[in-house]
């Protein structure tokens, strides 16, 4: 089957995005697509590489950005979403002229769309926030 | 792209205390522009999106109720509310925003976009709808 | 068609695990993880949201939710059947859709 995942909430202050990826893992193993896991809400946060987690405990960031390259994940962070809470690609640094950005390894940065696309596309779309 | 899918959205959740309202009420609306078949429901604290008079000009937070009239020129005309989330807040339907959809297979005619429906026919409904996105 | 239902609150914090069961067409199943495990747990003030609801809709939980907790397999309402991701994954199969109570 074909899975899409939404992300409504960000790392460490919720469990959703742990619960994510650990569905995300087996969807996997089982042998299944996924074919978007879009970041929404506080969602985006997982998707800034700044982050400086405790070595004793899970690097959501960097694990979101593992999985996505060692299963060819889209990672898309809503462009809405990341403008009010400053999660920022080089796309976005230039048109906002901002001094900086910070987008982790394997995220991409775009509209809405994505995610209703997504529920279009995949067989399943799951959702997890608070 | 697929057929139409019919994505049902699902608010429960109260305006200006979190963001959710806001910010599904954009997903709802971008997504109509991919001309599936869209339906929202209101239910728990989702039905005080709606009320009327809203005023946010002390908070100094945007006040976004106005933009739930626009959802008719965007074919989203299918609002259900429940009932008995309604009942349990002591409201009625005069309470909330009358919203409308002009029909143009009846020359433009306004109709109420809103109906009001029990648990168990909004049971029914998320059961006929193959995307459930909730906020 | 038959829906998935997830609740990851426990229904001491919140009124989502109700608001599942009153919305919840007969025939769904119910997936209690993250905090919402301790809805799953019997003899509390709570339990009777699940055991009116056994009737009409199948319960599971999510097994490494309960021991992150640390609570007894044991003590749970009867007839709540214990998943792991996994478990997760196929009932998302086996359903036709999720639909996340938050």
């Amino acid at each position: 089957m074909k899975f899409s995942i939404q992300v409504s909430e960000g790392p460490y202050n919720h469990e959703a995005s742990v619960t994510a990826i650990n569905f995300v893992k087996a969807a996997v193993e089982a042998g299944h697509e996924i074919f978007r896991v879009f970041f929404y809400h506080d969602g985006v946060n997982n998707g800034t590489r700044f982050t400086t987690p405790p070595q004793d405990d899970i690097n959501i960031q960097k694990t979101w950005s593992e999985l996505a390259e060692a299963h060819n994940i889209d990672l898309v962070v809503c462009v809405a979403a990341a403008q009010r809470r400053g999660i920022v690609d080089e796309g976005e640094q230039q048109r906002n002229k901002i001094d900086g950005n910070n987008i982790a390894p394997g995220f991409r940065i775009s509209g809405l769309g994505q995610l209703i696309e997504a529920g279009i596309e995949s067989d399943r779309l799951v959702v997890f926030g608070d | 792209m697929s057929d139409a899918k019919k994505f049902m959205y699902i608010n429960r959740k109260a305006p200006y205390g979190t963001v959710y309202a806001w910010e599904s009420l954009e997903v709802v609306l971008i997504g109509a522009a991919f001309e599936q078949d869209v339906s929202v429901a209101f239910v728990d604290d989702g039905v005080y999106q709606l009320m009327k008079g809203q005023d946010t000009t002390e908070v100094g937070i945007k006040n976004f109720s106005p933009t739930y009239s626009a959802l008719g020129d965007y074919d989203v005309n299918k609002i259900y509310i429940e009932k008995e989330s309604l009942e349990a807040r002591g409201l009625t339907l005069d309470d909330l925003q009358h919203l409308v959809w002009e029909d143009e297979d009846e020359d433009w005619a306004e109709k109420d976009s809103i109906r009001v429906v029990t648990s168990a026919e909004l049971a029914t409904l998320f059961d006929e709808h193959d995307v459930v996105l909730s906020f | 068609m038959s829906i998935l239902h997830t609740v990851n609150k426990s229904a001491y914090e919140r009124d989502t695990l109700e608001s599942c069961v009153r919305l919840a067409a007969k025939g769904g199943s119910v997936l209690l993880i993250e905090d919402g495990v301790y809805s799953a747990m019997s003899g509390g003030i709570k339990s009777s949201v699940i055991e009116n609801a056994k009737g009409n809709l199948s319960f599971y939980v999510l097994g490494p939710d309960i021991k992150a907790r640390g609570l007894d397999e044991g003590r749970l309402i009867d007839g709540i059947k214990v998943v792991d991701y996994k478990g997760f994954v196929e009932l998302t199969v086996n359903n036709d859709k999720v639909s996340a109570w938050l």
